[in-house]
């Protein structure tokens, strides 16, 4: 059913910290790794060392510069499914291939059912939905379904690959229809916001905007004291002497002695 | 948005087919059009070919053509569920009304209500059409209330224009079918050119600083993208077409779609015989040439909202 399931307590999704992170994309290929053989299986890229690679990637992360001169700034934007409340990409399918869980609110493909029309992607304004051209079907960010109920795994396993991945934690994974869960508290309390509300999908995921940028003169960098005065013992001399040999200078009348 | 041409010959064939089948039906409901098997076969076989081709067409770009028969399950929530639900529906009073025309000669009783769903249906399949486009948010252009109406309009139209020559290739008066074409087209200039006005002055749905949430730092632009080749979304929703072939479009779209067959089947209303029949040819040619066109455009001039991830222009 294409219909959306009536509204639940539990919206699991994702906190991503825009102040933290740093970049390096180790969500991107651990979301590319681990799909590419669980539930979205295969994950296949064509020609990915040739001239133009090209395969589906359920995260993407940018690079975006904000602001003019002294007051610019580099921020990493991550961008994957952000599980909306609303999701039209979910309505507009046709087979009832995509869909959102009444019991968590993910929202999934049944790649057996869909038949790769790719109208969810032309819904979705996020651009979280990408179409694998040699399955013939949509793929899109599972919130790693298959880790975190798998019972098998250690507790701080059953998170999204891109969570476990991150070195800088800034990305968190939770239950937001939870008030009282830590990402719900920490959306409150950094001013987390949803993209494009305008648009009226409500996501779930939630972004936590940079911090103010430190204004005033930069703390002093460790390392900078000043070095010892040489002591002028014979072993120093020797050293001393023995360093500008070999440097090519020979000792010179005007040269410290 | 990148225009697939299997979508854009769907939508052209299948719209032509669909007036062609609505005209058909209501001509022959009112006795407009006589119950002459020849007409029936020739004009019903015209417009089912045309629908069956773009129907057929359509499931080219499909990822899985052989589940296609899925998408006839969602129609609560889906538009392009309900077309499909439509497009089958309306087969039905169109073979009945075709049996009875083409076989046993006759449009009444059974055959004249099998006519008035068919007139219903069709056109209402070419609005559900529209309304996969118009019930987008993500997309400016086809966010529109007069998206779905033009699409019925073009329909009707260049289903109108086809039974015109139809009419004047069998010999028959085409005063009245030719004066409908015209009227139908003018009606459809009149909305295409709204409409046209209408995606001049809407305002962008975001900027990257409004798509990002960052624009409160101030002005974003993209540093480096997160891939070194253009991916899915970008092939899909990244299609631009360059303002100024837009407009030399628009003039062609004015000139094939509208003005020209306008013109001739204004003529061809004044005229008959061959004389009638090579002007409502030249007509239904200039039409089709148009129609693609206006199709292809619908669809390059749209701009995806997720392009402003992409530091893409306002969209």
């Amino acid at each position: 059913m294409t219909s959306l399931p009536a509204p639940q307590p539990k919206k699991l999704g994702l906190v991503i910290d825009l102040d933290i992170c740093v970049g390096c994309q180790a969500c991107a290929t651990s979301c590319k790794e681990w799909n590419a053989q669980g539930y979205s299986a295969p994950l296949v890229d064509e020609d990915p060392y040739g001239a133009d690679p090209r395969g589906p990637w359920l995260n993407r992360v940018h690079t975006y510069e904000v602001g003019e001169g002294d007051a610019a700034r580099t921020v990493h934007f991550p961008r994957s499914c952000l599980h909306c409340e609303t999701p039209a990409c979910v309505t507009v399918c046709p087979t009832g291939a995509s869909y959102k869980r009444a019991e968590d609110g993910i929202v999934l493909v049944n790649p057996d059912t869909c038949i790769g029309c790719k109208l969810c992607s032309w819904a979705c304004p996020y651009g979280a939905r990408e179409y694998d051209h040699l399955d013939g079907v949509m793929k899109k960010c599972t919130l790693c379904v298959d880790r975190i109920y798998n019972e098998n795994f250690a507790a701080e396993d059953r998170v999204p690959a891109c969570v476990r991945a991150c070195p800088t934690g800034a990305r968190a994974f939770g239950d937001l229809g939870d008030p009282e869960s830590a990402v719900s508290k920490n959306v409150a309390a950094r001013g987390g916001y949803d993209l494009m509300p305008e648009l009226g999908y409500k996501p779930t995921n939630k972004y936590l905007p940079p911090r103010e940028k430190r204004t005033g003169t930069p703390h002093p960098v460790a390392g900078t004291a000043a070095t010892p005065a040489p002591t002028g013992s014979p072993v120093e001399s020797l050293f001393a002497w023995i360093d500008r040999a070999l440097s090519g200078q020979m000792p010179s009348n005007d040269g410290p002695n | 948005m990148h225009p697939a041409y299997s979508v854009i010959l769907f939508t052209t064939a299948s719209g032509a087919g669909y007036g062609l089948l609505c005209l058909m039906g209501l001509g022959a409901v009112s006795g407009a059009l006589p119950p002459d098997r020849l007409l029936g076969f020739l004009g019903l076989g015209l417009a089912l070919a045309l629908i069956t081709t773009g129907l057929l067409s359509s499931t080219f770009h499909l990822g899985h053509p052989e589940r296609a028969w899925r998408a006839l399950s969602q129609w609560r929530s889906s538009w392009l569920s309900r077309e499909g639900v439509l497009a089958v529906a309306t087969y039905v009073p169109a073979g009945v009304l075709g049996i009875g025309w083409a076989i046993l000669g006759r449009t009444d009783g059974v055959f004249a209500a099998a006519g008035i769903a068919a007139a219903v249906l069709a056109p209402l399949t070419v609005f559900v059409t529209g309304m996969i486009y118009q019930s987008l948010p993500t997309i400016r252009q086809w966010h529109q209330p007069l998206t779905a109406p033009v699409y019925v309009a073009l329909a009707l139209a260049t289903g109108a224009v086809l039974l015109a020559l139809l009419l004047a290739a069998l010999g028959s008066g085409v005063h009245l079918p030719a004066s409908l074409a015209a009227m139908l087209l003018a009606i459809a200039a009149a909305l295409k050119l709204s409409y046209w006005r209408a995606i001049d002055t809407a305002p962008p749905l975001a900027s990257p600083g409004t798509a990002t949430g960052l624009g409160r730092f101030g002005t974003v632009h993209q540093l480096e993208a997160p891939h070194s080749q253009a991916n899915f979304v970008m092939r899909e929703m990244g299609f631009t077409v360059a303002r100024k072939h837009a407009l030399k479009l628009r003039r062609f779209v004015l000139l094939a779609l509208l003005a020209a067959p306008f013109g001739l089947c204004l003529l061809a209303s004044a005229l008959s015989g061959a004389s009638a029949t090579l002007a409502l040819l030249l007509a239904a040619i200039s039409t089709s040439l148009g129609v693609v066109t206006e199709r292809w455009l619908f669809f390059a001039e749209a701009e995806h909202v997720v392009m402003n991830f992409y530091g893409g222009g306002p969209a």
